[in-house]
């Protein structure tokens, strides 16, 4: 007989209740089962109704964030007996509207993603029958680790910033505006930066760091932050200095 | 109470790699046409997002375009069309060519040039790769290019339950809107198909949980016929408990397989003789199909290791070293030591075949246009074929771009000249509301649970259609999904709520692969000999005579299917011996 976990799990179907409500499953589990496989056989064999998102189980599809316990997690790479013997709390990532029981309305994101254009920018491409653009080992390394977000948004459900300023850009987008920014291909920094100079982009973050500590990808989106507030002041100062255009 | 309705020119079914490449195409064709996206879940969650080794494009000095198409014909174990090689192998360079200018972060040599990697069953080293990520950097580069076409517009999380077809031409589909329950036509002059596989169809697979081969099943039920569905690859190193895939990357980088004496055993079944390093062509760089057929027979000799999830062989990379398995392997060590908890810097890896690629799919020509008017397919639905028999690793990233691209540009062109979709299809639409709240969603009584169902189809699957079949285990598959389908109508729905019903998407979802997983059965059951990633141990050869040919599979207006065959294109590479380790 396999042991067994209590799953308290968020119910919410807006058709039938004004406010989110708690619902207990106990499920078996074994070594190899992570919290999702646990959601999955509540699903499959207790109660179809429960309604969340996964896909890939192996951590790079980003549907399955959660908080668990009250952390943020991907609940395909948290394993059930870490939480053993329970019982163990799943509910929606925080910060974002809840649609349905263990899913959130990413709307907010998707447009916040959009707004720093994150696609390379240039003056002039160059024709593909020219080749590739040059670039060092050294040079991607730069931009590399800020190219390896899932969009998973578990760093949104940790920042206090986000959970008081809806309005905040947030650690994911600002990541991936300096993703771009530092690319040797790209020359579209300037034109990110006056996108991102205001109160809601980076100047909302106090640096409370729990962006990065929540990461389940290390892309470290506190340290990109930072890097962008240097950028910016540096400019700021610039700009008394070497009036724009001149460079 | 009639159906909503919007409209656009061109609609893409699926935000993958081939959805998202073939909507720039049609963007950049004619920025004046309308481009719907229309996918079941957010483009960046699409699973081109876990392919790992890379995407092949023969650039080096020593390489060249016919030898990239030799390796791909002969690994396709000569089912592919030469002519579709010929254009894939030269359009696959400018493609990937493409990529980097959009962003994507290839790895690179020391001087700043585009790195390569080995390949199983390639003979050069042509395979570009982004670390280990190669299908994740891909994708998100493709998602945020997409971002800056306005002409682009986006359904995310709309769930494709039906194809509008009147006159015989395809119109547009009907979507269920998940977060508000919307049931809407969209309507479209040209529709592709971009949804990928079936890996789903299986018990044990690499496969997202969303690989349920829709777009075969709708492209099927509107009429356009099925082509090589009996092709399925079983990848060769899938970690046991959760089939992950662990990348053919690992053996590139010069793993070993090794089985439970420590042995290289790939040299007992006609694969090379082991070197420390890895040989192009040769044991584990040998070609998916040929490796997991030996672990099969390594298996019945008694000398793999058996574990708690079925039996296993050892990958070991020990001897690799760290800093050479965190500079080019790092996604491995990462999957390995969070879902398989070993390190392989220190530990082998349990792995085994897993289900992982559909060779086949909707039949379409080099454009990507299916047999019926409007429709097209590209990616992993479709099979045009460039993939045969067997697919060799790294030429599916590079097909999607290639065949993407070329389905956008062709599906805008059909739809420049199109008069806008007739009225008829609204009567359709309406039809297809109906048939969703009749059937699905105020369904009441039922007992057979969606899961029951699915594992039942699951388990048929892998006795009946796994890496070695027969007649008479295909047939029972053939008639326990013919039971399946009748249990189906009884399906038990206990989410009676509009609000993202995914008990309702499971259920669609089970239907499409119901009818995909009945195709591949039948045409295994039909295909009396054995090529590629189709053994059948009563017709244990390869027969030109009768089979240099594909399946095509049709539905007959009763609803009961039929098999076509239609030969194979040979160009300038006549059928001969699949030769290895030579």
């Amino acid at each position: 007989m396999a042991e067994t976990i209590v799953l308290q799990v968020t119910r919410y179907r807006p058709e039938q209740e004004a406010e989110p409500t708690i619902q207990e499953y106990e499920v078996p589990f074994t070594d190899d089962w992570v919290l999702l496989d646990a959601l999955n056989y509540v699903k499959d064999n207790i109660d179809g109704s429960l309604s969340f998102r996964w896909s890939c189980r192996m951590g790079i599809c980003g549907s399955c964030g959660m908080m668990v316990n009250g952390e943020p997690k991907l609940t395909c790479a948290a394993f059930v007996s870490e939480y053993a013997p329970g019982p163990v709390r799943i509910e929606p990532l925080r910060y974002f509207p809840i649609i349905r029981d263990l899913t959130t309305d990413m709307t907010d994101f998707m447009e916040k993603l959009k707004s720093v254009k994150p696609w390379i920018i240039r003056q002039e491409e160059k024709p593909i029958s020219e080749g590739e653009y040059l670039q060092s080992p050294e040079e991607l390394d730069r931009y590399k680790q800020f190219s390896m977000c899932i969009n998973c948004m578990l760093c949104y459900a940790a920042c206090p910033v986000y959970g008081l300023d809806p309005t905040f850009t947030g650690p994911a987008v600002i990541a991936l505006a300096q993703r771009y920014n530092l690319d040797s291909r790209d020359q579209g920094s300037r034109e990110r930066l006056e996108l991102l100079s205001d109160h809601e982009g980076i100047w909302g973050c106090t640096f409370v760091g729990e962006c990065t500590k929540v990461c389940p990808k290390n892309v470290d989106p506190a340290g990109a932050i930072q890097q962008y507030k240097v950028t910016a002041t540096t400019d700021w100062f610039k700009s008394f200095i070497m009036p724009r255009g001149v460079e | 109470m009639v159906v909503d309705v919007s409209s656009h020119d061109v609609l893409l079914v699926g935000g993958g790699g081939a959805g998202l490449r073939a909507a720039i195409a049609v963007a950049e064709f004619n920025p004046k046409l309308s481009v719907a996206v229309v996918s079941k879940v957010y483009p960046m969650r699409s699973h081109t997002v876990s392919a790992e080794g890379g995407a092949a494009g023969a650039v080096a000095a020593d390489d060249s375009l016919d030898e990239h198409a030799y390796d791909t014909v002969s690994g396709g174990d000569w089912l592919c069309d030469q002519d579709a090689v010929e254009l894939f192998v030269d359009e696959a360079p400018k493609e990937l060519l493409q990529m980097e200018h959009w962003g994507c972060p290839w790895s690179r040599t020391p001087d700043g040039r585009i790195a390569v990697r080995s390949f199983g069953g390639m003979k050069k080293k042509r395979t570009w790769f982004a670390s280990d990520k190669t299908g994740f950097h891909m994708l998100h580069t493709l998602f945020q290019t997409s971002l800056k076409y306005d002409p682009i517009v986006r359904y995310d999380e709309w769930f494709v339950t039906t194809l509008l077809v009147d006159d015989g031409r395809v119109q547009g589909v009907v979507a269920l809107e998940l977060m508000s329950g919307k049931i809407q036509a969209i309507t479209a002059k040209a529709v592709i198909l971009c949804t990928g596989g079936c890996g789903k169809v299986f018990p044990f697979t690499t496969n997202a949980n969303i690989k349920n081969g829709d777009g075969m099943a709708l492209a099927f039920w509107a009429g356009a016929p099925l082509k090589d569905m009996e092709f399925v690859q079983y990848h060769p190193t899938g970690l046991p408990f959760t089939g992950i895939l662990i990348t053919e990357a690992a053996r590139s980088e010069g793993g070993y397989l090794v089985n439970k004496d420590g042995y290289r055993y790939l040299q007992d079944y006609d694969l090379g003789k082991p070197q420390p390093e890895p040989v192009l062509r040769s044991m584990e760089l040998g070609p998916r199909d040929r490796l997991s057929q030996a672990f099969i027979k390594e298996e019945e000799r008694g000398r793999t290791i058996e574990g708690p999830h079925g039996h296993v062989v050892n990958l070991d990379l020990r001897h690799l070293g760290e800093e050479k398995i965190d500079s080019r392997i790092p996604f491995v060590r990462e999957l390995c030591r969070k879902y398989q908890n070993i390190d392989p810097v220190r530990e082998m890896i349990p792995v085994r075949p897993v289900i992982h690629y559909a060779m086949g799919g909707v039949h379409t020509n080099k454009d990507g246009a299916t047999p019926v008017e409007g429709l097209f397919a590209a990616g992993e639905v479709a099979c045009v074929s460039i993939n045969g028999a067997n697919r060799l690793g790294s030429n599916s990233l590079p097909e999607l771009l290639v065949f993407g691209a070329r389905a956008g540009v062709a599906a805008a062109s059909f739809a420049s000249d199109q008069e806008a979709p007739s009225s008829h299809v609204m009567a359709q639409a309406n039809d297809e509301r109906r048939r969703l709240e009749e059937r699905y969603l105020r369904k009441t009584g039922g007992t057979e649970r969606i899961a029951t169902i699915r594992k039942e189809m699951q388990a048929t699957m892998e006795e009946g259609a796994g890496i070695y079949r027969n007649g008479e285990a295909l047939q029972k598959s053939t008639d326990k999904l013919r039971e399946l389908q009748d249990r189906f109508q009884n399906i038990l729905i206990e989410d009676d709520s509009r609000t993202f019903n995914t008990e309702l998407t499971s259920a669609l979802e089970l239907a499409y692969m119901l009818e995909v997983a009945a195709s591949i059965v039948q045409c295994g059951l039909n295909r009396t000999e054995s090529r590629g990633a189709h053994q059948r141990t009563d017709f244990p050869g390869r027969d030109d005579d009768n089979f240099l040919a594909h399946s095509l599979v049709y539905r007959n207006d009763d609803g009961s299917s039929r098999i076509e065959y239609l030969p194979v294109t040979i160009t300038r590479w006549p059928p001969s011996e699949r030769v290895y380790g030579k």
